[in-house]
């Protein structure tokens, strides 16, 4: 299917900001230290892209990645 | 007027680019014009002041400083005249930590500062908000910073401490000597440092036979990756570092905001108007007047945006100059309370990404949303004065409004 997103969060990446849990609550977890996850196998749901491309512009650490599958 | 005065007088700047002063008192009244300055002479400029002291301009060079633990140390994080004998008893890890060491350190304090214990947190901070408010709102003004601003930080974390809020005006004291006074004073950071370990020394003692369900506890039963508790030296230092970086720096943020409200009647409209518009100004907000500024020992000779770095020079970590970066935020100067794209610094970048980050978001929120809730309407008091606080950390100090 054309145009599926999918989200990866880099680990060693991320530093724990959140920012990408705040925007978009739905595609990203936080683990017991605050840092951040995609959420199951990080395939975006049909009308959350656009929340994935937020999230992706306001991550400090440039920690979030969005592809089309 | 205020102490710093007493304190030994740098003499005043006459070439931002070459020899830069965080200090002087243009710099603290108005640093963007400064910034913007620098920022078109050098991506990384340096002042022989402070024993030597580079300062990065842009947002990349600030980033790239950030994430090198190599070159750069965070063993001194504070700009000042002196660089005191490192002493273990003064580290305050992990803020003061480089790797290896860091991330443990780090780790210990992360879980009781996630966004799910903020949430926990909130209803306390609410009724501390109500609380200061109900104290003033009858008298058609007050100084918001004296009244309102300064209380919320600081009573909010000794709540999470465990200690008694009514201390509150004991801890600004110390953290005064060490961020403002302790720039150009060692004998008055040294004894505010002293007495904080002195202070906290007692509550871990009040502890060992009745523990308690508060951070000091915490971080009394943590233990290190070889399994064994904190020694009481660490303890303390995580201690005064969570009093210190907790408290100034949010009343800032807070201060700043209702600054910025005060004198911007379409912003402050509109985000009673919007109250979902809420999370996104924060960020907007926090990018526009970042409070904090960090600093760098230099280790080894590197290169950062092109320039030539050098050790033996302390690095000015200024996150606030890196957000008023044009290149990387259209109308930087603007605050733009629905701003989309935001990858501001203030919370710092790379490993020492602020552990309080979650907490300082929890108070702005919660400090504006009850100001605006119950003081809709308010405005700078044109018979009053605004002074900011000089230094690491900037933010009224005094903020006279009138409602």
């Amino acid at each position: 299917m054309p145009g599926q997103l999918k989200i990866h969060v880099d680990p060693d990446k991320c530093q724990g900001h959140a920012r990408c849990k705040a925007l978009a609550p739905e595609l990203f977890q936080l683990d017991e230290y605050g840092n951040a996850h995609e959420d199951g196998d990080g395939v975006v749901p049909a009308g959350l892209e656009d929340k994935a491309y937020l999230a992706r512009a306001n991550c400090p650490e440039f920690a979030i990645e969005v592809t089309e599958t | 007027m205020s102490d710093t005065e007493s304190l030994p007088q740098h003499p005043p700047v006459t070439d931002w680019i070459h020899d830069f002063d965080h200090t002087d008192p243009r710099w603290t009244e108005n640093p963007f014009p400064i910034w913007d300055e620098l920022r078109a002479a050098s991506p990384v400029v340096h002042t022989d002041r402070f024993l030597g002291c580079y300062l990065p301009t842009t947002y990349e060079a600030v980033r790239e400083i950030a994430h090198d633990t190599e070159h750069f140390s965070s063993r001194r994080v504070i700009v000042r005249d002196e660089r005191p004998e490192l002493q273990k008893q003064n580290a305050a890890p992990p803020i003061t930590s480089d790797p290896p060491d860091h991330k443990p350190a780090k780790q210990l304090l992360l879980p009781p500062f996630t966004p799910d214990a903020m949430t926990k947190l909130e209803p306390r901070v609410r009724a501390i908000c109500n609380e200061l408010i109900d104290g003033f709102i009858a008298d058609g003004g007050c100084d918001a910073a004296a009244r309102y601003t300064k209380h919320i930080p600081v009573r909010t974390i000794a709540h999470m401490l465990g200690i008694p809020e009514a201390d509150s005006d004991l801890f600004i004291g110390w953290i005064h000597a060490i961020l403002e006074l302790g720039i150009k004073n060692v004998a008055v950071l040294i004894q505010a440092m002293q007495e904080m370990s002195t202070y906290f020394a007692g509550h871990i003692e009040a502890r060992r036979n009745n523990p308690t369900d508060d951070l000091i506890s915490y971080l009394m039963n943590a233990r290190d990756k070889n399994g064994q508790p904190l020694d009481d030296t660490h303890v303390i230092g995580s201690l005064r570092l969570i009093l210190v970086a907790g408290i100034d720096t949010t009343w800032s943020a807070i201060g700043a905001s209702l600054w910025h409200l005060a004198r911007t009647p379409a912003d402050r409209k509109r985000l009673i108007a919007e109250p979902g518009l809420m999370p996104t100004a924060v960020e907007e907000l926090l990018r526009a007047y970042s409070p904090v500024t960090m600093a760098r020992e230099v280790m080894q000779e590197t290169v950062v945006s092109g320039c030539p770095v050098k050790p033996g020079n302390m690095v000015l970590l200024s996150f606030p100059a890196a957000n008023r970066d044009p290149a990387v935020f259209p109308d930087a100067d603007k605050v733009v309370l629905d701003r989309k794209e935001n990858r501001h610094a203030a919370f710092g970048l790379g490993i020492h990404r602020c552990i309080g980050s979650n907490l300082a978001r929890m108070e702005m929120t919660v400090a504006l949303e009850e100001w605006l809730k119950r003081i809709p309407q308010f405005r700078l008091d044109p018979a009053g004065q605004v002074t900011w606080s000089q230094g690491t950390v900037r933010g009224p100090r005094q903020l006279p409004l009138l409602f």
